[in-house]
């Protein structure tokens, strides 16, 4: 039974080592000449702008809220795309019914200016 | 193949961490978070007990009580939000106004 | 799949609310201006249309959407209490808003969307749809309770979000256990299940369940010792939105009270209905001993609401269709006097000052007489005096806890309505014999059409069901045959 799981173990074992190993022989064998622009924090090669820990505009929590919604849909169209040949035309208008009143809400907050950030 | 009682009491266990979680703590949003922890622990429930029966009803709550955490997670935090510009705290027992 | 579009007749009702309330958002969104007052009449309408939809599922019970939904007189006599509740509230919220500028779409759109819930409620026959259709009804409670966005409507709105969610949380538990006891949770199978195999009454699982749900729905309708929140939500909250959950949440709490425990568990009733009748007594004792030692109308009326809700729970201990049928008179008896009271609540307040201390009340009476008549008519009707539809409620209760030997809840729950009466009457007496001051608090009243409207259906409703319950009563009772 626990013969079944060597294999991974080896596996495992592997990755980490080459992980590891990647690191300690860059360490290692590599140049090592830090400067301001190669010490601060990537971010898409830009300037950063400003620190990491600052606090978020309150604006992004309409986001998050939009953003919810939408991510949340997607449970209820998973099983259903899954299973879409054997529900049918039901299966479509119900899911149908259900975007629209989706959509009620996202004309709601677009109206309302959620969308906008200025 | 782990027996059901493993996975009951894994979900009894963590729905009481829940419950002591929204007695004991302060900080609304850790209430907020509690709260899903219950929600979540009856999942698991949900979860074991469709497997052991051998039916899919137990799957379907699980979906749609996401689905619910996710809405009151985010009239929760309106709510927060709300709490914040009105009084400047998050925290429960600085909300005491109303009392008999 | 197999769904028939006659299903859809039994969710017609919903649907037409429910489209309602997206119009309205969507109205509230497109329309020009400030103030959206009018929306309320739009939603008037909806419930109109849903109630001419109604009538046609008395009789006896179809299922619908494999055996979720319910279309029979029971869901369709709740379906008019609720009705009633949200048209009053709109009628009542109207002028309130526009007083406290807070005239805004969202508002109606979020009654009506609990509104939903709550009818939803009434119909399940299945408890996925009771859980989705109570958090359907409380999240849109939750924003209501906020909606003045005031220092005390957000620690209402909070309070009454925790409380709730953890509520739902052992609600959710407790039908976890039942299914994993059943097998199922439709309620007419998990009824059959229980008659099938009786062993399993005893079994802990399901009774840990039922345990739970006792928790999650005690929450709900505010039974002690799940109270604590009560108080606060109802006294922070907008006066409007205190009215519709006082009436609609609670009607709608007992109509899935009710059919879960009642039908689903009526093969467990001896083990459920010892616990019950603890609660019941619990409730309506602490409920009227508090409400006797506040000063703050609004406040007292939470308190009073705890109380009625142990009434209430006397008939679900009794549990038979007698009992039933009596809750349901009672509340629609209670949505009548409790949004009355209301509403006269709110015409004693003004812009930024609520005046919802009893010395405000001191000597208004003769100042303003309708509105002292309304507000004693109310008060009469819920201490229970004849011939108000208060005393009908609780004498039709009573007389079905009599009628299966339930005595000492029966004497106890006479001596606590007794006791209720005098902090009912101690609001007119204060009206009524004690000199204003020199400076009264309340220099006018804030009454609009539609809130006048509100308050004389309300006292209408009132007097005649206390005066020719007949007509009722007998519908309550055939709605509860087909139940089941």
């Amino acid at each position: 039974m626990l013969q079944n799981y060597i294999p991974i173990l080896i596996l495992f074992l592997l990755a980490a080592g080459f992980g590891l190993g990647v690191v300690v022989i860059s360490m290692f064998l590599g140049p090592r000449r830090p400067d301001p622009s190669k010490l601060s924090t990537y971010e898409c090669g830009m300037e950063v702008e400003p620190g990491a820990r600052q606090r978020f505009d309150v604006k992004y929590y309409l986001v998050f809220m939009a953003f919810l919604v939408f991510d949340v849909e997607v449970v209820f169209m998973y099983p259903w795309a899954v299973r879409f040949q054997k529900l049918g035309l039901f299966g479509f208008v119900e899911m149908l019914i259900f975007l629209l009143i989706l959509l009620v809400g996202y004309v709601y907050i677009w109206r309302k200016g959620v969308l906008e950030w200025e | 193949m782990i027996p059901l009682e493993y996975s009951l009491t894994l979900s009894a266990v963590l729905f009481t961490l829940g419950v002591i979680g929204v007695l004991v703590r302060r900080n609304v949003i850790v209430l907020l978070m509690c709260v899903e922890l219950m929600l979540n622990a009856v999942n698991l429930s949900f979860v074991a007990l469709s497997d052991h029966l051998n039916s899919a009803e137990g799957l379907l709550y699980v979906f749609f009580v996401m689905t619910v955490a996710a809405a009151e997670a985010s009239v929760g935090l309106a709510i927060v939000v709300s709490l914040v510009r009105a009084r400047n705290t998050v925290y429960a027992d600085e909300v005491d106004l109303l009392k008999g | 799949m197999n769904f028939q579009m006659a299903d859809l007749q039994l969710l017609a009702p919903h649907i037409v609310v429910l489209a309602t309330a997206l119009l309205v958002l969507l109205a509230e969104a497109f329309c020009k201006g400030e103030r959206k007052g009018y929306l309320a009449y739009l939603g008037i309408a909806g419930i109109v249309v849903a109630a001419l939809l109604t009538p046609r599922l008395f009789g006896p019970q179809r299922l619908g959407f494999s055996g979720m939904l319910a279309g029979d007189g029971f869901a369709a006599f709740f379906y008019f209490i609720l009705y009633a509740v949200g048209i009053l509230t709109l009628l009542v919220s109207q002028n309130y808003l526009r007083d406290e500028r807070f005239e805004h779409g969202e508002y109606y759109a979020l009654v009506l969307l609990a509104l939903v819930g709550m009818m939803l409620m009434a119909g399940a026959t299945h408890l996925m749809v009771v859980f989705l259709a109570l958090e359907t009804m409380s999240i849109a409670i939750y924003a209501l309770a906020g909606y003045f966005r005031t220092e005390r409507s957000v620690e209402a709105s909070l309070k009454y979000f925790i409380l709730g969610g953890f509520a739902s949380g052992f609600l959710l538990y407790g039908i976890a256990l039942i299914y994993g006891a059943c097998g199922t949770t439709q309620i007419y199978d998990v009824m059959a299940y229980f008659k099938a195999l009786p062993a399993l009454t005893s079994s802990p699982m399901a009774l840990a369940g039922i345990g739970l749900l006792t928790v999650g729905f005690g929450f709900k309708v505010a039974a002690v010792p799940f109270h604590a929140w009560t108080p606060d939500v109802y006294q922070g909250a907008p006066t409007s939105v205190t009215a519709f959950m006082a009436t609609g949440v609670k009607a709608a709490a007992f109509s899935a009270f009710l059919r879960v425990f009642v039908v689903a568990f009526q093969g467990t009733h001896v083990e459920w209905s010892g616990v019950l009748w603890v609660l019941a007594l619990l409730t309506m004792t602490l409920g009227n001993l508090t409400a006797i030692a506040q000063t703050d109308v609004k406040r007292m009326l939470a308190y009073s609401s705890i109380a009625h809700a142990g009434y209430l729970l006397v008939g679900l201990v009794v549990g038979t269709p007698e009992a039933s049928s009596a809750m349901m008179v009672y509340l629609l008896a209670y949505a009548f006097m409790n949004i009355g009271a209301f509403a006269c609540v709110i015409m004693v307040g003004r812009y930024g000052q609520e005046n919802t201390s009893l010395d405000a009340y001191a000597g208004i009476g003769f100042r303003f007489p309708a509105l002292g008549l309304a507000m004693a008519v109310f008060m009469f009707s819920m201490a229970g005096i004849p011939p108000t539809a208060g005393f009908i409620g609780k004498f039709l209760i009573f007389k079905a806890a009599v009628h299966e030997g339930y005595y000492w809840l029966t004497i106890l729950g006479v001596l606590n309505s007794a006791a209720s009466v005098y902090y009912y009457l101690r609001v007119i007496i204060t009206m009524y014999f004690k000199p204003s001051p020199d400076e009264p608090a309340v220099d006018g009243l804030r009454v609009g059409p539609s809130a006048a409207l509100a308050t004389v259906l309300a006292g209408v409703g009132v007097l005649y069901l206390g005066i020719i319950p007949g007509g009722i009563i007998k519908l309550a009772e055939q709605a509860v045959r087909f139940m089941g």
